[in-house]
């Protein structure tokens, strides 16, 4: 007699297990099959190109009418399972019940919807079965907005198609880059950068706080406050296995109904397959490991030896156009190594993770032509010492060549902007190489480029390099480091030419060597990026050094010191009786600086937060003592009280500082204003130095008293505060703007010359513009870091992660 | 083996450390980019530097004090300089940071 065999879900997985079963066994059992959706099995990761139109339903069936009678399969489809009842051996569908001999769970898994306000609104669809992108394809056709939430495969093939079906799509995602589970930094970068140019809004770090409308989704609400308006809300955040027919009926399930390597669940004669299994603690979310386990499902049902035996996995993403893979594991593990090739004309990225002599991970982006070849070695366990030093090029390149250099400077089109001051894009400076100015003196005279402030001199010798080949001898610039053959100058124009607005964009355009820089480059860029893009980048603590991520200098004892600002020098009985208190309670020392404040060493670092906000409660932000920014404006009494001042020194003093205070800077600035030329606050030696005189203000700048001391030089003689100030923020800007990271103002002038800040600022509109985008920069910077982190949720990273010495000592 | 839960992998800034006071003196717990995690000592061999204090960059780290910058698979200190800081166990588990401390823990002290 025949033995009958019932089956629940008709999906990728069970479809496979019927094929095998009917091919090796024909007559073995009686099947019922149960399919909750109203169709038999279709291919279900061809939705995607059934959403965007590129393919209809009809062509991703996988098994029809025919093929079920054919196969003599009873079909139940449209009906669900509500219940399995293991004693008397029996499954209740809707409409009644059947009995088994042995029974395949194969329900596969349910959209995880994130429980927010309105989530159960008309409108809000999840991703995954046909009616679901019948839903969506209905919606795209009024047009309007769709919003999709979470930022993986399935959201953003979801976005793709709404996209290409003309709705205007935001992509949200809860984490730092797409696709996190699968891209690493560099390629989640490049992905969105695709998404953008289809039109696609991708945004980070969003997180979803509810949804909104009356009686169907109007808009998505976010933490931070941004309202999203939308017609449509896909919700694709993640996946939960389907278990609820296996829990209720008693057998043992984790995440997912647990099974042995036989597929065989806590009941022997009840098999599960597909997503909703879960073996030895992992889930499985990809068709690849399912299509194995169905083989194993038909081998045991049969009676046959079989184990199942998780592989490695490999990941594409189905959008027409976005070409990206990644396998493997290039998260964890000891003794890797990173091998990694950009090029940033076409796009690419390509990085392989190698531990001893076997590639364990690769990540690619816009080149996947070889990503079989890579999977290959990763599955086989391949020994590539051979082929080391040359694998990342993939098989055709076996022995071939190397990464050309130039190829960050090849790859620009021609209308990037090379020379800042004069406005000369390369197209303008390669016309003008071929047309016989072969050499640095020639390309300033005929195109001007490199012939005002010289810091795209590099470039421009590179661009001779390009376009002459070895006709052109490179006279060697310093790179930053060894991440990239680059200068910083070189560096600096391309952030802002090419519009580079995040690190990952630095470090893929630019052709960076390494996964994310190192601590020469890092803290660098994020000074160039906060500097040239202060809306629309972020300061990113982790890329600066010690001080100012702490915002505190640390001493050689790994204590700290704390300086309140003292605006221009000045201070009053209630600030010196708050300092005096706080010395006293957080034992420190006392000691009064060259910068006309006072210092207060010793301090712990669990402590900071807490004397931060005694200080702050009397009324005083921090003092900026440990950064490249301004540090302090030192005043005398001036026409105050000195019977020599011939204006008001302290008054200005404060006034800069007020202005100047929490702006980043190339390296520390420090101002000094006196009130006649005795010269008492010793301006004359400070970045920036202003002298009172009976006519008005002498403005110097580039004076130094370190290692090397220097005289300022004469700036500009102004008649009114106002000019003064205006001149002297200007200059600040400027100085943010053009220079290298860690060359003081001193060092900057020698190099571009003080004739050509005089030309620029003596533009009024040129002095303008350099006032308003500080001031703009300042409305992001301008906040105390102390008021930041004196909160407490900030305040507990200060202190240990976690201490067992206390533990112990219980 | 004592594998010991130490707190989440979100309070330790991506690409940062945090401290971890132990018997045997202070260990940093430090996260890269990709979120793995890595313990090592906190000292620097050359003159003491906190390297919870340091810059991370792909799997290594680099001294406050005079820019070693040391392995954090290994502890092997890179480039021309030499010495090595003591590295520890440590995986991550559904989110939380567990630190195997056996190694750190004053036995005589028990
Ligand atoms: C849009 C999309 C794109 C994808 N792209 C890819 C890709 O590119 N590569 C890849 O490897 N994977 C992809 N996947 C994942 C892949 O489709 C799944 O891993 C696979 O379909 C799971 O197969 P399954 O048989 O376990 O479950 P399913 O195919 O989901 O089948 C389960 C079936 O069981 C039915 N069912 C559930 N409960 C009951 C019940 N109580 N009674 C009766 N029937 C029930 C359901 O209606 C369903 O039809 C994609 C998924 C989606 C949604
Ligand atoms: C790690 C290195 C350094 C530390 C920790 C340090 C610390 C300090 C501190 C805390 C002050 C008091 C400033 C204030 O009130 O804001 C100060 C003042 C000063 N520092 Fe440094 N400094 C360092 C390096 C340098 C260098 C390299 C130079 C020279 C280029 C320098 C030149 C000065 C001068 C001239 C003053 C006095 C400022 C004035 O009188 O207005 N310092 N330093
Ligand atoms: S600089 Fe001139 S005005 Fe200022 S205190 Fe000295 S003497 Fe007086």
């Amino acid at each position: 007699m025949k033995q009958k065999l019932v089956v629940i879900g008709a999906g990728m997985a069970s479809g496979r297990v019927l094929e095998h079963l009917r091919e090796q066994a024909p007559d073995q059992y009686d099947i019922t099959l149960f399919n909750a959706e109203p169709r038999g099995n279709y291919n279900r990761i061809m939705l995607s190109p059934v959403l965007s139109g590129e393919k209809t339903y009809e062509e991703i069936v996988t098994h029809d009418d025919d093929w079920y009678a054919q196969n003599e399969i009873t079909c139940r489809f449209g009906e669900h399972v509500v219940g399995i009842d293991r004693d008397s051996r029996t499954v209740t569908g809707q409409n009644g019940a059947v009995s088994y001999d042995k029974l395949l769970i194969a329900t596969g898994s349910a959209p995880f919807i994130i429980p927010v306000p309105g989530k159960d609104l008309p409108g809000v669809i999840a991703y995954r079965d046909l009616d679901d992108t019948n839903a969506m394809v209905e919606a795209s056709a009024k047009g309007g907005k769709a919003v999709v939430i979470g930022g993986g495969l399935l959201g953003l093939e979801a976005a793709a198609g709404l996209a290409l079906r003309g709705m205007q799509v935001t992509v949200l995602h809860l984490m730092g880059h797409l696709m996190e589970r699968q891209l690493d930094e560099a390629a989640g970068y490049l992905l969105k950068k695709d998404l953008e140019d289809r039109g696609i809004t991708v945004m980070t770090k969003a997180a979803t706080k509810a949804i909104l409308g009356e009686d169907r989704v109007e808009a998505v609400l976010l933490e931070d406050g941004t309202v999203l308006d939308a017609d449509l809300v896909v919700m694709a955040v993640g996946i939960r296995p389907e278990t609820r027919l296996a829990t209720d009926a008693h057998l043992e399930v984790a995440r997912g109904i647990e099974v042995n390597a036989q597929m065989m669940t806590s009941d022997p004669d009840v098999l599960a397959v597909g997503e909703c299994v879960e073996l030895d603690g992992q889930l499985f979310g990809l068709v690849a490991p399912l299509y194995d386990q169905a083989k194993v499902v038909a081998a045991t049902l049969i009676g046959e030896e079989a184990a199942f035996v998780p592989k490695e996995l490999s990941t594409k993403l189905k959008v027409t156009g976005c070409d990206l893979f990644s396998a493997g594991d290039f998260a964890e593990g000891e003794g890797r190594e990173d091998v990694i090739f950009r090029d940033p004309s076409r796009g690419v990225y390509k990085r392989l993770v190698i531990e001893g002599d076997r590639l364990v991970g690769a990540v690619m982006y816009g080149d996947t032509a070889d990503s079989n070849w890579f999977f290959g070695l990763i599955k086989d366990g391949t020994d590539i010492s051979d082929m080391r030093e040359t694998l990342i090029f993939g098989p055709a390149y076996q022995g071939g060549g190397q990464a050309d250099p130039l190829s960050a400077v090849a790859a620009l089109p021609p209308e990037a902007e090379i020379c800042g001051c004069n406005g000369i894009c390369k197209g303008q400076i390669v016309q003008a190489i071929e047309g016989g100015a072969t050499d640095l003196g020639a390309v300033k005279a005929t195109t001007k480029a490199s012939a005002s402030c010289g810091t795209c001199t590099g470039l421009v010798e590179q661009l001779l390099q390009v376009t002459l080949g070895d006709g052109f001898e490179m006279p060697t610039a310093q790179p930053v480091c060894g991440c990239t053959d680059l200068s910083h100058e070189d560096v600096r124009r391309l952030i802002k030419s090419q519009e580079l607005k995040s690190q990952e964009a630095v470090w893929q355009e630019l052709g960076w060597k390494t996964v994310n820089g190192c601590h020469t480059c890092r803290p660098a860029v994020n000074f160039y990026l906060l500097a040239d893009w202060p809306l629309d980048y972020t300061d990113d603590p982790q890329s600066r050094f010690v001080n100012e991520r702490n915002h505190a200098n640390i001493q050689k004892d790994g204590t700290y010191s704390v300086m309140p600002r003292m605006w221009g020098g000045m201070t009053t009985p209630q600030e010196l009786v708050a300092i005096a208190q706080a010395a006293e309670k957080y034992g420190a020392t006392v000691k009064v600086t060259g910068g006309q404040r006072i210092d207060l060493l010793g301090v712990r670092k669990e402590d900071l937060p807490a004397i931060w906000a005694d200080l702050n409660r009397a009324g005083m932000v921090s003092g900026h003592a440990y950064t490249k920014g301004l540090r302090t404006v030192k005043t005398c009494v001036g026409s105050d009280w000195c019977r020599f001042g011939t204006q008001d020194s302290t008054g200005l003093g404060i006034k800069l500082e007020k202005r100047l205070w929490g702006s980043w800077t190339p390296h520390k600035v420090k101002l000094g204003v006196s009130g006649c030329p005795r010269n008492c606050a010793e301006a004359t030696c400070k970045d920036i130095g202003i002298v009172c005189v009976d006519s008005g203000y002498q403005i110097g700048v580039g004076g130094a008293a370190g290692m090397d001391v220097k005289e300022v030089e004469r700036l500009v003689d102004v008649a009114t505060e106002e000019e003064a100030i205006e001149w002297t923020v200007a200059f600040v800007q400027l100085y943010r703007e053009n220079g290298k990271y860690l060359d003081r103002a001193y060092k900057w002038l020698a190099k571009v010359g003080l004739d050509w800040v005089q030309e620029v600022l003596t533009d009024p509109a040129e002095r303008a513009a350099l006032v308003d985008r500080f001031d703009l920069s300042q409305s992001v910077y301008q906040t105390d870091p102390w008021a930041e982190r004196a909160r407490p949720d900030v305040a507990q990273g200060f202190q240990p992660l976690a201490d067992f010495t206390l533990e112990a000592a219980e | 083996m004592n594998w010991t839960d130490i707190g989440a992998v979100t309070d330790v800034p991506l690409r940062g450390a945090r401290l971890v006071k132990t018997q045997a003196g202070c260990i940093a717990v430090f996260r890269t980019a990709e979120d793995e995690v890595f313990a090592a000592s906190n000292a620097c061999p050359h003159k003491q530097g906190p390297l919870s204090e340091g810059i991370v960059h792909g799997q290594k780290v680099t001294c406050p004090l005079h820019n070693w910058v040391f392995d954090l698979n290994t502890g092997e200190a890179q480039g021309a300089d030499e010495g090595r800081i003591a590295v520890y166990p440590v995986r991550i588990e559904a989110g939380r940071i567990l630190l195997e401390i056996s190694a750190l823990q004053n036995r005589s002290a028990a």
